[in-house]
């Protein structure tokens, strides 16, 4: 067990960890953060999804002992405020069914329109790529981040 | 058409909040504290083969392993239709990945690496791998003792055989039939398995307490089914019995009746006061839950010169795998209804379920329907190429109609299939299909249309209840499972338009079958049209007691009352208005100071009282065994690469009879999913086994699912509205159907462009490139 600490949405937090445990478990199990979910566990889904500052990655492919000293978002740290123009889209175009994947494309997404905010569509497919839903066949997702691009109609 | 507050719009899911906050709870994501026991399973290497020798000694070594449990400890059989399967196997194994046993431990780590010193013995028995080899007369028997198992009454397994159940439906002369036809095209077509991979694997958690009680919390789209089928094969009382479903990260089928949430159900019981979590790994999702079943099918279709068929010879043989106590029921579905979506006069269909030594094969959406829409659809598009007609009139001319004869001899319901094929012809401009400017490419367009009916028991039914709260808020409790298709929405919007609620302020909470009515099973595309009646029953009842409430105190008549903005209002006294939250607790205030009324809580049900699977075995004559069909069609314009056989998918039309949209963005987001899912069977999905019967995919790496990049450069989703006299508003399911025209559209595309007919799926791009390939080198 070591004792890591890091900023979990922007808040300071320590936690004891083994060195072969990954990020996912930790945020799940040791402390209470729920959103990134488990689809695979062998980076292939995106369900596990988490913004290692500022970028997103895949939380199941981290050990925790890696993110000492970054900063972790997750959709916790997201919503708390208020939801963001993104989160409002999804909501508008229906951008998910059963929402299992949703934290994880909510975060990919967020990192692409920090990065650009006017992407192309091709730029959006391939933001999310790595990101698998099964339930909407990702249309609604590309119309709800189309809407705030400015390209985007309802 | 009547003006609807709620129905008919595209209201806000009143599940967004929850799933795009990051609030949403899953079953993992329940904390059940420090008595939580991890299960890992003991899985069978062998497709078929005796028990010799279960070795735990080493596995019981490994720190932090509480108890290792195995066939012999639990003997308990349990199935939905059909009871054949087992806890943990009984002496004998009959697939890859069954569970032999389970290891218990007080850490996933410990359990995982004690499973891996467990040390089975087998004597290996001959397997078979396909239903067609199942079938000979010399074939190891999978269960020898078919005919004994507990059934439902509509299965008809043949005992000495594989054959767990025969559907066969007659009707008309089939001889005289072929007799009249001029043209007569006969050829087989086959389907694979395919997993439906959704992103939540299976889980469950299992708890039965000191007082002798069992509660599981489960990933699963049927709560009380679990429940009843837990009570029946663990011999307790249904009261003590509790069935906890939160939201499901994708169903898709696999997620109804019970699978490996017995597991933990079983072992609780042998670790009172505990906690017992199965959660499975991806690899399991895929190896040990059910699959889509494959298929052999076997079409003799006679038809006139002016294009009607006259006679229709339909056989299809199901690998159904090593347990079909759901699976079976999938086959029988598709017995009753083979024919497809048209007006046949000679009918003959021979459904027929075929145990294998594969995983068992189960619920998967389309429930069997894409399979046999695979051969049919195609069938008919070739068919009408001899006939010279244009297979869209083709389609026209024979579409079943309201009032026509199904295959079974029940009546067609009201629905719009004409509606149906000519808007998805015209979205795709049918007829002129598009040239590629890329020379290497070329361009073919693809037709099908289809129905399905609910599979389900004929007494299946759904019931609600609904209670007011202090500020006119509403509490609708009912346990059909939103996996997404936002069913909650849906009863939200039917509560809300007869109680002038608006949809934002009812809460539908997911169910825990404590607390919340009966309802079967969120499967068969029913939920809509059977909990649909059920909320909107309750809500009348609800309203009658706010009418008779105001008929007491106010002596209006009740006919003249009505319920708009939150208020009770008077079609005589445009004065009256009482808004509900003044009333629907704490009731009324009389001039004397006393009270009447009290708080509002309805409640209702429905069960279809026509149906019925009585019927004579050798035809499927003289039952009601369908509650009504949902009939669409689907068109698409493909572009195919003639080197690589690469396609691309132009523009997608799909247009399906809901009966009444009750949200069009809902029913929209059916169709763009449901449509990509099926899209995927046909492209890439590909479940390979070995000749041992292992799976060589079981990941989704090598077993690929759709991402944003396959997307369709264009979908069309067309709703078309034929009211269903027994619906809600009208409505009826269309959840599944959304992915059953995916692959006859593109075998006919496929076929338009380069002339070449693949009767197999998936196609892929490979095999697309060789068929042509192997055509021209024929030239
Ligand atoms: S769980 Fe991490 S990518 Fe699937
Ligand atoms: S909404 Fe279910 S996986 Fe995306």
């Amino acid at each position: 067990m070591k004792e890591i600490s890091f900023m979990l949405n922007d808040e300071p937090r320590n936690v004891q960890v083994e060195p072969n445990e990954i990020l996912l478990d930790v945020l799940r199990n040791k402390l209470g953060i729920k959103s990134p979910k488990c689809g695979c566990e062998r980076g292939d889904c995106g369900a596990c999804t988490v913004l290692l500052d500022g970028k997103a990655v895949r939380s199941c492919l981290i050990l925790a002992v890696e993110v000492e000293n970054h900063n972790i978002t997750t959709l916790e740290g997201i919503s708390r405020a208020k939801l963001s123009a993104l989160q409002e889209a999804f909501m508008e175009f229906n951008s998910f069914q059963c929402g299992y994947c949703a934290p994880g494309i909510i975060l990919a997404v967020t990192e692409l329109l920090e990065k650009n905010p006017h992407p192309s569509l091709e730029e959006i497919k391939e933001s999310i790529a790595g990101n698998l839903c099964r339930c909407t066949g990702y249309t609604p997702i590309f119309d709800a981040i189309m809407s705030l691009t400015g390209k985007g109609t309802k | 058409m009547k003006d609807y507050k709620y129905i008919g719009k595209n209201v806000t899911r009143i599940d967004a909040l929850d799933k795009i906050s990051g609030a949403a709870t899953f079953v993992d994501d329940i904390d059940f504290g420090a008595n939580l026991l991890y299960a890992e399973l003991i899985e069978s290497t062998e497709a078929s083969a005796l028990i010799k020798k279960i070795d735990i000694s080493a596995a019981m070594k490994v720190k932090g392993v509480y108890k290792i449990f195995t066939g012999k400890d639990f003997h308990n059989r349990f199935g939905l239709y059909m009871k054949d399967r087992y806890v943990f196997a009984q002496e004998r194994v009959r697939f890859v990945g069954e569970q032999i046993g389970a290891v218990v431990a007080f850490t996933p780590e410990a359990a995982k690496s004690a499973v891996a010193l467990v040390k089975v013995e087998y004597e290996p028995l001959p397997a078979v791998l396909n239903q067609m080899d199942a079938l000979q007369s010399d074939a190891p028997l999978l269960h020898p003792e078919v005919e004994n198992y507990p059934r439902v009454p509509w299965f008809y397994p043949k005992a000495g055989t594989n054959i767990a159940h025969w559907r066969k439906t007659r009707k008309g002369d089939l001889g005289k039939g072929f007799a009249k036809a001029d043209v007569i095209l006969e050829d087989t077509y086959s389907v694979p398995r395919y997993a439906h991979c959704a992103l939540e694997t299976h889980i469950a958690v299992a708890k039965f307490d000191h007082s002798g009680r069992l509660t599981v919390w489960s990933s699963s789209q049927s709560p009380h089914t679990q429940r009843h089928l837990f009570a029946e094969a663990l011999g307790l009382s249904h009261k003590d019995v509790r069935v906890i479903t939160p939201y499901v990260g994708g169903g898709f089928g696999g997620k109804a009746g019970v699978t490996m949430e017995i597991i933990p159900a079983v072992l609780a019981t042998q670790l009172k006061g505990y906690a017992v979590k199965l959660r499975y790994s991806r690899e399991q999702e895929f190896t040990n839950t059910y699959q889509r079943l494959g298929v052999v099918a076997k079409i003799k279709m006679g038809a006139t010169k002016d294009g009607r068929i006259t006679a229709l010879e339909h056989k299809l043989y199901w690998d159904a795998g090593a347990y079909v106590e759901y699976g079976a029921n999938v086959v029988n579905a598709v017995g009753l209804s083979a024919s497809g979506p048209y007006c046949i006069d000679n009918v003959s269909i021979d459904s027929v379920c075929v145990y294998t030594n594969l995983p068992p094969g189960g619920p998967y959406r389309g429930f069997g329907y894409s399979e046999m829409l695979f051969g049919l659809e195609s069938h008919i598009s070739r068919m009408a190429q001899q006939l010279n007609i244009d297979e869209v009139e083709f389609r026209r001319i024979n579409a079943i109609k309201p009032g026509d004869e199904t295959a079974y001899g029940a009546k067609m319901n009201p629905s719009g299939l004409q509606d149906c094929i000519d808007k998805a012809a015209a979205a795709i401009n049918w007829g002129k299909k598009p040239v590629s400017e890329d020379p290497t490419k070329v361009i073919g367009q693809g037709f099908a249309a289809f129905w399905k009916a609910p599979a389900m028991p004929p007494n299946a039914s759904s019931s609600a209840f609904l209670k007011f709260n202090e500020d006119a808020t509403i509490n609708l409790l009912i346990s059909g499972m939103d996996i997404g298709q936002g069913y909650q929405t849906v009863m939200a919007q039917i509560a809300g338009e007869i109680l002038s609620v608006p949809p934002a302020k009812i809460r539908v909470e997911t169910p825990d079958t404590d607390r919340n009515p009966y309802e079967w099973q969120t499967v068969a595309s029913h939920i809509t049209w059977s909990c649909g009646n059920a909320v909107k029953n309750a809500a009348l009842d609800a309203r009658e007691q706010i009418f008779s409430l105001i008929h007491r105190v106010y002596h209006y008549p009740v006919d003249v009352l009505y319920l708009e903005d939150e208020a009770v209002k008077c079609k005589t006294d445009s004065a009256f208005i009482l808004p509900l939250q003044n009333f629907v607790v704490d009731g009324i205030m009389t001039e004397d100071g006393t009270f009447k009324g009290g708080p509002v809580n309805g409640c209702g049900m429905f069960m279809p009282e026509f149906s019925s699977t009585k019927d004579n075995p050798e035809t499927s004559q003289g039952g009601h065994p369908n509650v009504h069909y949902t009939v669409g069609a689907a068109a698409l314009n493909l572009e195919i690469d003639k080197e690589t056989g690469k396609m691309k998918l132009l523009k997608v039309a799909l247009a399906i009879d809901a009966g009444k949209a009750i949200n069009p963005d809902l029913v929209r987001g059916q169709i763009t999913g449901g449509l990509l899912q099926g899209l995927a069977t046909v492209l890439y999905e590909d479940m390979r086994f070995n000749e041992k019967g292992k799976l060589l995919n079981p990941n989704l790496t090598d077993y690929k699912i759709p991402t944003a990049k396959d997307v369709p450069e264009e979908i069309i989703p067309i709703i078309v509205e034929v009211p269903q006299p027994d619906g809600p508003f009208g409505a009826r399911g269309i959840g599944e159907h959304t992915m059953l025209p995916a692959a006859p559209m593109i075998a006919n595309a496929i076929e338009d462009a380069l002339g070449i007919r693949i009767k197999s799926l998936p196609i892929t791009a490979e095999k697309v490139a060789l068929t042509f390939l192997q055509e021209k080198a024929k030239q």
